[in-house]
C-alpha cells in the first residue's frame, strides 16, 4: 500500500503520476483525431481559397472577426434553421489555423456567403449602423483605404501546401497580380462570400 | 476508426479510471484514522502545525461517484473507441430527431397556408400567417430591407408603392426565389464629365427638381440614345429588367446632384441574393405575402 506521504515527499513521483493523469484525456481524446479519415480527409469537392480570398482571411484575423464571430454551426435545429447545415471537420481541412471561434458576440459566418451582396458587406463593413442600426459592430472604414501589395501572398501559399493544402502552381504564380493594388475590403468581401461556398456537399435549405 | 485507435482510447480511458481509482483507494488514511484526530504531520513552522486527517468522507465519496458516474456514462454513450454505447446516440441523430420533431409540429401550420394565395394570406383571418412572415423576414431581411420593410441606402423600401421589378404577389415571389442582378452600367467613359453632367441635368428635370435647362436640353439627346432601352424614352424605367422609374422622385442611390451623376458615371449592380436554396418555398411564400402587405394593407 503506497502511503500519501510517501507521494507528497517525493516530487519527482508526484510529478510522474500528475504527468500520466492528465496526459491520459490528451492521449484518448487528441491525438486519435489525427489519424482519422473524418477529420483529415476533405469533403467531397472541397475547393482552396484564392489568391483575394486568402487576403481577406488574413484580414479578418488581423481585425479579430473570430473574436466575435464564430465560424461553426452546431448541430441543433436552432442553429441549422438560422445558419444552414451543421459544421463537420471535414469541411475544415484545409484551416490554418481553423477560425472556429468560441463566442458569438455577432451571429455565426460559417455559412455566410452568398447570403447577403457584396454592397451589403462592404456598407456593413464601412458602418454597420447604415444598414443595421441596432448593430454594435465596429466600424472598419480603414479597409477602404488600404491597398494590398500581395508581396508574401505567394509565400504563405507556399506555407500553407507545406501543411497539406493543395494549392496549385498556377495559383501561386498569380498570386500576387490577382492582389496587388486590391482594397483590403475587396479581399476580405472576397473572403465573407466564400465562406460555406468552399464545396457543394450539404443542402442548406431549411 | 481502426481496431488500432479504437483499442487505444478503449484502454488509455480505462487505465485513467482505474489508475484514479487505485490512487483513490491507495491513498487513504481512513483505515489509519477512523476519526478526526489531534495527530499532525510533524511538519511545523513559525508555531504552525498540518493536522494529519483523512478527506472528508463526503468528499471521498464524490470522487468515488464520479468514477462511478463516468463507467455508467462509458457504458451509455459513445466513448470506449468503436463502442457505439447503449443508447445508440450521436450528435447526427439527434439533431435528425429534432428536425423530424419540428416538421411534424410546423408542416400542418405551413400547409394551412400553402394552399393560400399571397393576396388571400393578406384577407382578414391569415394574421397569423403575415405575423410568422413578418418573423422570418426579420430573420432572413431585415438586415438588407430594415426591420420594418423600409429599405436603406442601396437596399429598396419595400413599404412605398415603387417596385423595380414589379409589385405583384407572383413577381415578389420571383424576386425572392431567384434574386434579382441590377445591371446599371458605368457611362463614365462614354460620356466624359461634361456627358455625365448633362445627362444629371436631364434625369433632375424629369423628377421635377432642381436643374440647368440648358444642360438638361444637351442631356436629352445623350439619354434617348444611351438611357432610354432600358428606361423608356418616357423615363418611366422597365420593370423587366429592373430599370427604375427616374420620373416619380424615388431614389434607391440618392436624388442629389452628385449621387446621380455617380450612379451615371460608375454604373450601379445591386444585388438581391436568391434566396431559393436557402429557405423552402412555403417559408418564402409567407414572406413574400408580407412584403406585399407593407404596401398593399
Amino acid at each position: 500500500m503506497i502511503k500519501h506521504d510517501t507521494i507528497e515527499k517525493n516530487v519527482g513521483l508526484l510529478a510522474l503520476l500528475i504527468i500520466i493523469v492528465i496526459s491520459g484525456g490528451g492521449l484518448a481524446e487528441i491525438v486519435p483525431l489525427f489519424f482519422q479519415s473524418s477529420t483529415t480527409k476533405p469533403i467531397e469537392g472541397l475547393r482552396t481559397y484564392s489568391a483575394l480570398e486568402l487576403e481577406g482571411r488574413d484580414i479578418y484575423i488581423r481585425e479579430g472577426c473570430h473574436v466575435c464571430h464564430t465560424q461553426m454551426i452546431r448541430p441543433f435545429r436552432a442553429e441549422t434553421e438560422r445558419y444552414g447545415h451543421f459544421s463537420t471537420a471535414n469541411e475544415h481541412v484545409y484551416e490554418h489555423p481553423f477560425l472556429w471561434g468560441s463566442k458569438r458576440t455577432g451571429p455565426d459566418l460559417a455559412r455566410v456567403g452568398g447570403r447577403y451582396s457584396d454592397d451589403w458587406q462592404r456598407a456593413h463593413l464601412y458602418n454597420p449602423r447604415d444598414v443595421v442600426p441596432e448593430s454594435k459592430m465596429p466600424s472598419y472604414p480603414w479597409l477602404f483605404e488600404q491597398k494590398l501589395t500581395g508581396k508574401d501572398t505567394a509565400a504563405k501559399m507556399e506555407a500553407l501546401r507545406k501543411l497539406g493544402v493543395p494549392f496549385d502552381d498556377a495559383t501561386i504564380a498569380t498570386a500576387r497580380e490577382n492582389v496587388e493594388g486590391k482594397y483590403e475590403i475587396d479581399a476580405l468581401v472576397a473572403y465573407l462570400q466564400a465562406l460555406g461556398k468552399m464545396h457543394t456537399v450539404y443542402n442548406n435549405k431549411r | 476508426m481502426s481496431a488500432f485507435w479504437s483499442a487505444w482510447i478503449t484502454v488509455i480511458t480505462l487505465a485513467v479510471i482505474i489508475g484514479c481509482t487505485w490512487l483513490l483507494l491507495a491513498t487513504r488514511k481512513s483505515e489509519k484514522y477512523k476519526e478526526t484526530t489531534e495527530a499532525t504531520t510533524g511538519h511545523e513552522f513559525d508555531g504552525i502545525e498540518e493536522l494529519d486527517n483523512p478527506l472528508p468522507r463526503w468528499w471521498f465519496q464524490l470522487f468515488i461517484g464520479t468514477v462511478i458516474f463516468s463507467l455508467g456514462y462509458l457504458a451509455l454513450y459513445p466513448g470506449l473507441g468503436n463502442f457505439k454505447g447503449l443508447l445508440g446516440w450521436t450528435s447526427a441523430n439527434q439533431w435528425e430527431e429534432e428536425v423530424a420533431h419540428a416538421e411534424e409540429v410546423y408542416k400542418p401550420v405551413f400547409a394551412k397556408y400553402a394552399s393560400l394565395s399571397i393576396e388571400e394570406l393578406n384577407q382578414p383571418g391569415n394574421e397569423a400567417g403575415l405575423k410568422m412572415g413578418q418573423r422570418m423576414f426579420a430573420n432572413n431581411c431585415s438586415v438588407c430591407h430594415g426591420t420594418g420593410g423600409q429599405g436603406a441606402y442601396g437596399f429598396p423600401n419595400l413599404t412605398d408603392k415603387d417596385w423595380l421589378y414589379g409589385g405583384d404577389p407572383q413577381t415578389i415571389m420571383t424576386t425572392l426565389i431567384n434574386g434579382r442582378r441590377g445591371a446599371m452600367p458605368a457611362w463614365g467613359a462614354v460620356l466624359g464629365e461634361d456627358g455625365v453632367r448633362d445627362v444629371t441635368n436631364y434625369v433632375l428635370s424629369i423628377s421635377g427638381n432642381e436643374h440647368d435647362a440648358a444642360a438638361a436640353e444637351r442631356g436629352q439627346t445623350q439619354y434617348n440614345t444611351l438611357c432610354a432601352a432600358c428606361h423608356m424614352p418616357t423615363g418611366k424605367g422597365m420593370a423587366a429588367l429592373g430599370a427604375p422609374n427616374l420620373t416619380d422622385d424615388v431614389w434607391l442611390y440618392g436624388g442629389k446632384f452628385e449621387q446621380i451623376a455617380h450612379t451615371i458615371r460608375a454604373g450601379r449592380a445591386g444585388v438581391m441574393p436568391a434566396q431559393k436554396d436557402l429557405l423552402s418555398e412555403d417559408k418564402i411564400k409567407l414572406i413574400a405575402a408580407y412584403v406585399y402587405s407593407l404596401s398593399n394593407n
